[in-house]
């Protein structure tokens, strides 16, 4: 145990339910000046909770939180922020389109005395905070113009500002290139020297054992460990988070993986010379049956949006794609369906229908294939059934509301809406994202035997796992082009990334 | 264990009675409404109650109704059409500007024979309900400014064709529907129910009704679904623009004359019925029974209200509370909805 630093803020017996669901069970958390802590755990373990406890945004729990020994009771986010608490998302909320300054200083630029912003001292003082932190850029800029990795520091720069002693940062690596992180890292080193104490939750373990000092693992809504990190390994974590059974995960996080060629069969989808400014330029690949493409790149690097251009959701600019022997130009989704293109978005809010029974979700896609006017409710039922059976969607029943299943059953009803009648090619963007390492087994037992019956599908990630566990062949995507492609050959997660 | 009966409860918890009752609100809500409303004024009053005021009733919010179906379809897909009077009133006075007036009525109008009258207005509607459509859709104008620009622009069509006169006659199919009954039912009244019937039978039973709500429950993943959204969506602005048009045909031979702004009440009317009814403004949620049940209110709000010794500057007033009631319940049923499910 650490003597020369007393606990800034101590958790003690936290428990948590949503709905009779338990989701913390008597949770200890002790968070350090000066220290960054990290946080670990599979998705659902507790983590993300107990953060959303110390940041009031949950505000009814059981147990005891005290802040310098004293108690605190927070009703809302801004009761957090009061006593410095500050966390900063996944997904940034700066705003693009003012400039780096503004963005420092977002609800609270300096103003004189007739209420008129005061631009140069504004300049000055960004510059200042910046460069305090290492942060060299002109706070002139429009930091929509920046990359994300900067961003992200500007954001941590401004909850500094605002007053935080204690940041949360979620996931914050997740988007960032190798370069970014170590820049991260020297900004939260810095941090550290000057008494600030960080939470730093992420599923990467490798970024958790360089730059953490703590590390607290949390499994199925309990605290299971924490630990001084330069007392702990990778490979103990992994065990620590899951269990036992851990074999996949150790598998895909560390091994090298055979690309075997699957291309002999017929070509399903050709894009050639797409671009799409600003997302992505000049995009070329082939698809084929029976094989699955994995197309790879940091957040931001255009994949997303190519794969919303496959499925007619965004025109390109130029470029030409075939499906099959056929030149096609989708103007609307509906198009793009018609010719056989399937696609399952990254979030399950916007590919499903929260308040309606799974059949219905599942339907959906096909209507117009078992139903003309008139809608056929039994036979919708029959083909939802199948899928359920087929999938093993739990609970089976095609009248359960969508929003009571769980992750990855909705994942799964997902892909099922587009099973009764097999497209020509499947696009799969994050497939895996979310979701516990047993329903991501699910769904990748799922595409393999989709592939394996002869579809070709596409998988779109940023998620170096996911490609990995996934794919025959990847493609690379760096700045909006692809820049690498792996086939016939041995790979790894480092090499991934290096070439990314 | 601990842990496993509470995973063994929690189902029942979420699919129980009371879960139910929470995700029936909205359509328990308005229809609680109804039966008190009726409750209070039949002991209020003892003119309220009687067989003459049903027919009454029926017939005062028939107009509405008509409009009202169409506009279930637009709420439904989470949009809003404010030009449903306008395009009553335009509809309607283009059928009396196509038929042959008494002398007395100073309007330069061309008399067509009554079917092509009736074919010209709701082409008339027609179009401009496409014109809605297209701005909707193709230019991306949101509902509540386009329809609004609507709004004005059917007012327009209605002032360069009436001039401030009034105009009498209507084509003898539009007279007979709009204001004579057969069996002591009024044609209106059954046109109403024809119409809500229809409404309520495309909406179930259709496939396009079911892409209605679901466009309306989720648009992103409507779309995500390869459901052609925009056409979904230009088709129920079609469909409200012309529902407004046959009422605002058979509007014209009810009150016996067309002129303009004679319809500027049922704008409000006709929202406020889908909305009271328990159709949710976020779309994917309620239907034709909830706009039945809205008209009803409304209605023997409207009629009680006469029925009662009261104020009537404080009428407006005390239509104005009710519509407010409605819509807080109306975006507290989705909230319970949303939670019993999650």
């Amino acid at each position: 145990m650490e003597t020369k630093t007393l606990p800034l803020l101590e958790l003690v017996g936290v428990s948590k339910s949503f709905g009779g669901v338990e989701a913390l069970k008597d949770v200890d958390f002790t968070l350090r000046a000066g220290e960054i802590h990290g946080l670990v755990g599979e998705n659902g373990a507790g983590k993300s909770t107990t953060m959303k406890i110390i940041a009031g945004v949950h505000t009814q729990y059981a147990g005891s939180f005290t802040i310098d020994g004293k108690p605190v009771s927070f009703r809302s986010t801004r009761d957090a922020l009061a006593a410095g608490i500050a966390m900063v998302h996944q997904e940034l909320s700066t705003v693009p389109d003012l400039s780096v300054a503004e963005n420092v200083f977002l609800g609270k630029q300096p103003t004189n005395r007739l209420g008129m912003l005061r631009w140069h001292h504004m300049l000055r003082e960004a510059r200042k905070q910046l460069s305090s932190l290492g942060i060299d850029v002109d706070p002139g800029r429009r930091i929509g113009d920046l990359p994300i990795g900067l961003q992200q520091l500007i954001e941590i720069a401004r909850v500094l500002f605002s007053g935080a002693r204690i940041i949360i940062l979620d996931e914050p690596t997740s988007a960032l290139s190798p370069p970014e992180v170590e820049r991260l890292f020297e900004v939260l080193r810095r941090l550290r020297e000057s008494g600030r104490s960080i939470v730093f939750i992420s599923h990467f373990l490798d970024d958790i054992v360089r730059v953490s000092d703590t590390v607290t693992v949390f499994r199925n809504g309990r605290k299971v460990l924490t630990s001084p990190t330069r007392e702990t390994t990778k490979g103990r974590l992994i065990e620590t988070m899951i269990g036992t059974g851990h074999e996949d995960l150790e598998e895909s996080y560390t091994s090298t993986i055979r690309l075997e060629d699957r291309q002999r069969a017929g070509c399903m989808l050709e894009a050639e010379g797409l671009s799409l400014s600003r997302s992505y330029a000049d995009v070329s690949f082939r698809v084929h049956a029976g094989e699955v493409l994995g197309i790879y790149g940091f957040m931001g690097c255009g994949q997303l949006p190519l794969a919303r251009t496959l499925f007619g959701k965004v025109r390109p600019d130029y470029g030409s794609l075939r499906v099959e022997d056929r030149q096609v130009n989708f103007r609307t989704t509906a198009a793009a369906r018609n010719a056989g293109i399937a696609f399952v978005p990254e979030s399950r809010r916007s590919m499903l229908f929260h308040l309606e029974p799974v059949f219905k979700n599942i339907s959906i896609s096909i209507l117009d294939r078992i139903s003309s006017l008139w809608l056929k409710p039994s036979v919708e039922r029959r083909l939802a059934r199948d899928r359920i059976e087929n999938l093993q969607i739990r609970p089976p029943r095609v009248e359960a509301p969508l929003g009571s299943l769980s992750g990855g059953n909705q994942q799964k009803v997902g892909l099922a809406k587009w099973l009764t009648f097999p497209p020509k090619v499947l696009i799969l963007s994050e497939p895996t994202r979310g979701m516990d390492v047993g329903a991501k087994d699910d769904v990748v037992k799922i595409i393999r035997k989709l592939r394996d019956e002869g579809l070709a599908v596409v998988v779109v990630s940023t998620e170096p796992e996911t490609v990995l566990s996934l794919s025959d062949r990847v493609l690379v995507m760096k700045k909006g082009r692809i820049v690498r492609e792996f086939a016939n050959e041995v790979i790894s997660k480092d090499r991934l990334l290096e070439a990314a | 264990m601990a842990s496993s009966q509470v995973d063994l409860m929690q189902p029942a918890d979420r699919f129980g009675a009371l879960a139910w009752l929470k995700g029936q609100m909205r359509n328990i809500a308005p229809f609680a409404t109804l039966i008190a409303l009726v409750v209070f004024f039949s002991l209020a009053s003892p003119s309220f109650a009687t067989i003459d005021n049903v027919g009454n009733i029926l017939t005062q919010v028939s107009v509405t109704g008509i409009i009202a179906v169409g506009l279930t379809f637009v709420i439904l897909c989470a949009e809003i059409d404010l030009s449903v009077a306008a395009i009553a009133n335009a509809t309607g006075i283009v059928v009396a500007y196509f038929t042959l007036q008494e002398s007395y009525v100073n309007i330069a109008n061309i008399p067509l024979s009554g079917t092509f009258a009736i074919l010209l207005a709701l082409l008339t509607c027609f179009v401009l309900g496409v014109v809605n459509a297209v701005g909707l859709t193709l230019v991306g104008i949101p509902s509540f400014i386009m329809t609004l620009a609507m709004m004005q622009i059917a007012a327009g069509v209605s002032a360069l064709l009436v001039r401030g006169q009034i105009a009498y006659k209507v084509p003898d199919l539009v007279a007979m529907l709009g204001s004579q009954s057969v069996g002591g039912i009024p044609f209106l009244v059954i046109v109403a129910a024809v119409m809500l019937l229809l409404g309520h039978v495309v909406l179930t039973y259709t496939r396009f009704g079911r892409y209605v709500y679901m466009v309306g429950g989720n648009r992103e993943a409507a779309e995500f679904s390869g459901v052609n959204v925009k056409l979904i969506l230009a088709s129920v602005m079609i469909i409200s623009a012309v529902c407004s048009g046959l009422a605002g045909m058979l509007g014209v031979a009810h009150f016996g004359s067309a002129q303009q702004n004679e319809f500027d009440t049922y704008l409000l009317d006709a929202i406020a019925a889908v909305v009271v009814g328990g159709t949710s403004l976020f779309g994917g949620r309620g239907g034709i029974g909830n706009t039945i049940v809205g008209l009803f209110v409304l209605g023997v709000l409207n009629n009680g209200l006469d029925h009662v010794n009261i104020d009537s500057f404080l009428k407006i007033l005390i239509r104005g509370l009710i519509l407010l009631a409605a819509l807080v319940i109306n975006v507290y049923a989705q909230r319970l909805r949303t939670a019993a499910v999650q």
